[in-house]
């Protein structure tokens, strides 16, 4: 399992990558091999306006049906629609794939995220 | 309370599993590499191995065993010849369903009847109720572990280690001592997947070493598949699943089995109920529908038709070979026509999906 550094994660299995004030969210590899194989991905409104923790998305798998949430609060400014035709592409690849953007309302928001350290710490606990 | 594990438990360790708990006993949901899909392709494209041995096995005997199992079950059993099975649904007195079920006939005196697995508790009880003196019926459900090997090169595989020619087990027939590797097991044509393939009974120290020389007839052609391709597999091919297409509350001719239904059989439980409703014709009906709209539906999902609710999906989900996401749905008889649209509510959402006819996978032959 990849657990990739200089993205900050959150407990449900989100990742968020900082470019400037935009805050890149997708799933981790721990969260796609978990879900399995993902066959479909609702994605989140265009200027929806989101608090950190909430749904913004649902990702479903053969046998499984999952919110995405946002670890940060902010406004969705982009959308990966490519997801609606290839949903699967975030088994393969979950760190190259952002799920939305969102222009962070809240940088204190990645305060309470985990590093990738935290994070593989987090997830050993998590498969015990 | 633990779960139960199966006698090939330890071939789930080896291949990697994943288990969960399923009704109650330890099984792998897929096995860690490809994935479910993957899995699913496999099966359609060459072949799987599965453990079943979850599925309970009821025996009777006697000089009454027929006329109890044909009391017993909708389906005819009098045209079987020895060695052949049927499928069929057994009812209640109002016609829902207490399962479904596989009759294998040994002979008059001896049937062998395969149950779902987290209905055994259930049906064997059922069956004693229904008991008539001639007729035994013993539970044999711990006595064995069952596998199938299902896919076009299920055949081919197997027959490197039998000692009988498997093409001389029909469809739906099946031979009661066949050697695989030398250990002795019952062999039908029988499977849950829409492929060709084979169901395999073994006594369950036994299983694991019919598992491994399986495996290695396969030569990386056979892979082990877990219960979420079985579970694809088998919706794909629009084969009914107890406590979806048929339960207590639905009859098999709502669900559209009526070709297993013989109403003209003298006496069978369930017999008056189903008659009346064939006359007046079921009220609802089973359908097959296409997703038009963006969303994949999902077992118990409602059906609306303006607004109004008309139904729930029974199975959905994404079909592999078909690649379209589809389902099964209980509605309104008038709504279950070819062509008619209706709303899948999908996390409060309705999304638009259209009845077919013959949309689920059939194989080629």
């Amino acid at each position: 399992m990849e657990i990739r550094e200089g993205l900050y994660y959150s407990e449900d299995h989100e990742w968020v990558r900082v470019e400037g004030d935009n805050a890149y969210v997708g799933i981790s590899d721990f969260a796609q091999e978990h879900l399995g194989d993902i066959v479909f991905v609702e994605l989140p409104d265009l200027d929806g306006e989101f608090e950190a923790g909430a749904a913004i998305g649902v990702i479903e798998s053969v046998k499984a049906v999952s919110d995405m949430h946002t670890p940060v609060s902010g406004k969705v400014i982009a959308v990966n629609e490519a997801l609606e035709d290839s949903a699967g592409v975030l088994n393969k690849e979950p760190y190259d794939r952002h799920v939305a953007v969102l222009k962070m309302s809240n940088r204190a928001d990645l305060d309470k995220l985990m590093n990738s350290v935290d994070y593989t710490a987090f997830c050993t606990r998590e498969a015990e | 309370m633990s779960l139960q594990q199966t006698p090939l438990y330890p071939m789930h360790q080896k291949y990697h599993g994943k288990l969960i708990d399923f009704g109650g006993w330890e099984l792998p949901v897929e096995y860690e590499g490809s994935g479910i899909i993957a899995e699913h392709h496999q099966v359609r494209r060459q072949a799987g191995l599965f453990d079943v041995s979850h599925m309970g096995e009821i025996e009777v005997r006697g000089a009454k065993a027929a006329a109890f199992v044909q009391n017993l079950v909708v389906n005819d059993i009098t045209p079987l010849a020895e060695g052949q099975i049927c499928y069929s649904p057994m009812c209640y007195p109002d016609g829902g369903c207490v399962d479904d079920l596989l009759v294998y006939k040994f002979s008059p005196e001896h049937f062998f009847i395969v149950v779902n697995a987290a209905n055994t508790g259930k049906d064997f009880a059922w069956m004693q109720e229904q008991a008539i003196p001639g007729a035994t019926l013993t539970n044999l459900s711990s006595g064995y572990a069952e596998l199938a090997l299902q896919g076009p090169g299920a055949e081919a595989v197997l027959q490197k280690l039998c000692d009988v020619d498997l093409g001389a087990i029909r469809y739906y027939w099946f031979d009661p001592r066949v050697k695989i590797a030398g250990i002795d097991c019952l062999v039908s044509r029988t499977g849950y997947t829409g492929e060709d393939g084979f169901e395999i009974f073994i006594a369950p120290d036994r299983a694991c070493e019919v598992w491994e020389a399986i495996m290695a007839a396969g030569g990386g052609r056979v892979l082990p598949i877990g219960l979420g391709a079985r579970d694809s597999l088998r919706f794909e091919a629009r084969l009914p699943l107890y406590g979806h297409e048929i339960d207590r509350e639905i009859t098999p001719l709502e669900a559209r089995l009526d070709r297993f239904v013989r109403l003209g059989k003298p006496s069978f439980i369930g017999k008056e109920a189903l008659v009346r409703q064939n006359a007046a014709g079921p009220q609802r009906l089973l359908a097959e529908f296409e997703m038009i709209g963006r969303g994949i539906p999902r077992s118990h999902c409602e059906i609306q038709k303006d607004g109004q609710v008309i139904g729930w999906v029974t199975s959905g989900g994404y079909a592999p070979t078909l690649d379209k996401n589809i389902g099964l749905a209980l509605i309104g008889q008038e709504f279950a026509t070819a062509g008619a649209q209706f709303d899948v509510i999908i996390r409060g959402k309705p999304v638009r999906a259209q009845v077919g006819a013959g949309i689920f996978y059939k194989r080629k032959r």
